[in-house]
């Protein structure tokens, strides 16, 4: 791959801009609650993690409480319906970084079992009839990549306008 | 607190595509600072810089800049995030007796990467950065959610914006100065719900520096007008969006009793007379307003509504026309503190606040403000 730093040389105002592109290859180490929480995406089945000093049940899942700072090890299972807290209605286009073509919306939904909100896309859905407090669910990928968007996206349940 | 002073400020005028480089702009300011404190280099101890190197689109970021800011042969050292925080760690190395001034320092050009790219990284990379969310989407769910809770009505927002970007006409450092109405914000486009164009806050490049000395320095340097830090405090919220209470910024509320009781402030609505909040969009700024005490929650819309917080009013709120009119993200707060400093001076010129004794400066960082900083200024 050719060197990248400067691309085009431009003039502004009698002085150069020098355009170009930083472009670095990086791995991610997912860690051992991320991995869990994705084999259990795997199966159609969410995962979440309860503190045992706050009594929260937090999905996604993290490794540390941030309330308490105690480590949180016990695994508990949540529901694919929750209840949409908020959410935004995209109408521009960042087709290198949106998952879907604008217009569409991201929500915090609030899974049934789950005392954190989880940020996703909401689809299959009429964008001017959301509203808080809907119920929505999860709707799974049909071949798993072992990432967030395992789960597609969520879509209103039915009979929810 | 030993008593610390700022004794020297120094901005850029604030633009999109400034054709000088970083060590320029730094260049620029901390020159200026210097000669508004009376001072040469020789006189400062120490340096804090603010880079990100995304932003600057280099690693150890810090370095380039070193020279600029007048690291060399000094102890230097730097700060990711806002400005206010730079701030925060250079009134520490001077409170520690080792320094008797700080020279800090921010710069930012924000036109020369790819905006929402680049605050797209700032997501977790295993878990939801592949939605794909940026700063206005994310702090989108934030608004809705606020307004939601509370009734507040997307011309509340636009009132700040209409406020902001009028007050910037007496802004020379201003980006983006506008006459405006609410039907003007309320027709712009639509960018994600419930924030338009003319919420938002431009696309910015600048640098500002500050200058703070010891008691001791200002006595025997004779300092020009030197202004005091009463008080200041700093705190953070979860990382996740999802597990923060996104219509209430308890981490500003901590912060802001923090610095007001280290400041001996009991009524801030009374005892403040000149904000500077760090408004990225329109309702950020009503946000503020209640998490810094300056009326109950969820009376945000009521406080923009009976002009409390427009020049004239009882207690003005950015009348340098606020980060919705300059923007350059790194620099965004030590520009609030730069521009107290010349309100509690009597030189702020056109946007000056008539007799200001006590000021309060805001920065944030993070996705949807996930950490505060706030400052309590007197002369």
């Amino acid at each position: 791959m050719e060197n990248e730093t400067i691309l085009e040389v431009k003039e502004k105002d009698g002085l150069l801009i020098h355009q170009g592109v930083i472009r670095v290859p990086y791995t991610w180490a997912a860690g051992a609650v991320a991995s869990k929480f994705y084999a259990g995406l795997r199966n159609k089945r969410i995962y979440g993690v309860r503190c045992p000093t706050c009594r929260i049940v937090l999905v996604p899942p993290k490794k540390t409480c941030h309330r308490c700072f105690g480590e949180l090890s016990e695994w508990v299972e949540v529901g694919h319906e929750g209840t949409l807290q908020t959410f935004t209605v995209v109408h521009y286009h960042e087709p290198e970084l949106h998952p879907l073509k604008a217009p569409f919306a991201y929500g915090i939904i609030k899974l049934d079992g789950a005392d954190t909100g989880m940020t996703h896309v909401i689809a299959e859905a009429d964008l001017k009839a959301l509203k808080e407090g809907m119920r929505v669910k999860a709707v799974f990928k049909e071949i798993p990549g072992g990432n967030y968007l395992d789960i597609k996206y969520f879509k209103p349940v039915k009979g929810e306008k | 607190m030993e008593r610390i002073a700022i004794v020297g400020v120094g901005q850029t005028k604030y633009e999109r595509g400034k054709t000088k480089n970083f060590a320029e702009l730094v260049y620029e300011v901390a020159r200026k600072a210097l000669d508004d404190a009376g001072m040469e280099l020789s006189d400062i101890d120490n340096v804090v810089t603010t880079t990100n190197d995304f932003f600057d689109g280099r690693t150890i970021a810090c370095m380039p800049i070193a020279e600029a800011s007048g690291s060399y042969g000094r102890d230097a050292t730097n700060v990711e995030g806002d400005g206010t925080l730079s701030a925060f760690y250079g009134l520490m190395r001077t409170l520690s007796g080792v320094y008797g001034t700080t020279m800090v320092t921010a710069h930012c050009k924000v036109s020369e990467g790819s905006p929402r790219k680049l605050f797209n990284q700032a997501f977790d990379p295993v878990y939801d950065r592949l939605l794909g969310m940026d700063a206005i989407s994310s702090c989108a769910l934030q608004a809705r959610a606020y307004m939601h809770r509370f009734g507040i009505t997307e011309e509340q927002c636009a009132k700040v914006s209409v406020k902001n970007h009028g007050n910037a006409k007496n802004n020379p450092y201003a980006h983006v100065a506008l006459d405006i109405t609410v039907e003007d914000v309320m027709k712009s486009p639509m960018l994600a719900e419930p924030i338009k164009r003319l919420d938002t806050s431009p696309i910015s490049d600048g640098a500002c520096a500050i200058i703070l000395a010891t008691e001791e320095v200002v006595q025997k340097k004779a300092a020009r007008k030197p202004v005091w830090i009463k008080g200041v405090a700093h705190c953070t919220d979860a990382y996740r969006l999802g597990e923060r209470d996104l219509t209430h910024s308890l981490p500003l509320e901590t912060a802001a009793k923090k610095a007001y009781q280290m400041a001996g402030i009991k009524d801030p609505s009374r005892e403040i007379h000149v904000a500077e909040v760090y408004d990225a969009f329109s309702y950020m700024e009503l946000m503020w307003y209640e998490g810094l005490g300056f009326c109950g929650p969820g009376q945000g819309g009521q406080l923009i509504d009976n002009g409390a917080t427009q020049m004239g009013g009882k207690l003005p709120v950015n009348p340098s026309g606020g980060v919705l009119s300059a923007h350059s993200v790194q620099v965004a707060g030590l520009a609030r503190i730069a521009e107290a400093v010349l309100q509690l001076r009597g030189e702020a010129g056109r946007r000056q606040v008539p007799g200001a004794k006590v000021a309060l400066a805001h920065g944030i960082t993070g996705i949807c403000a996930q950490t505060h900083c706030v400052w309590v200024l007197s002369n």
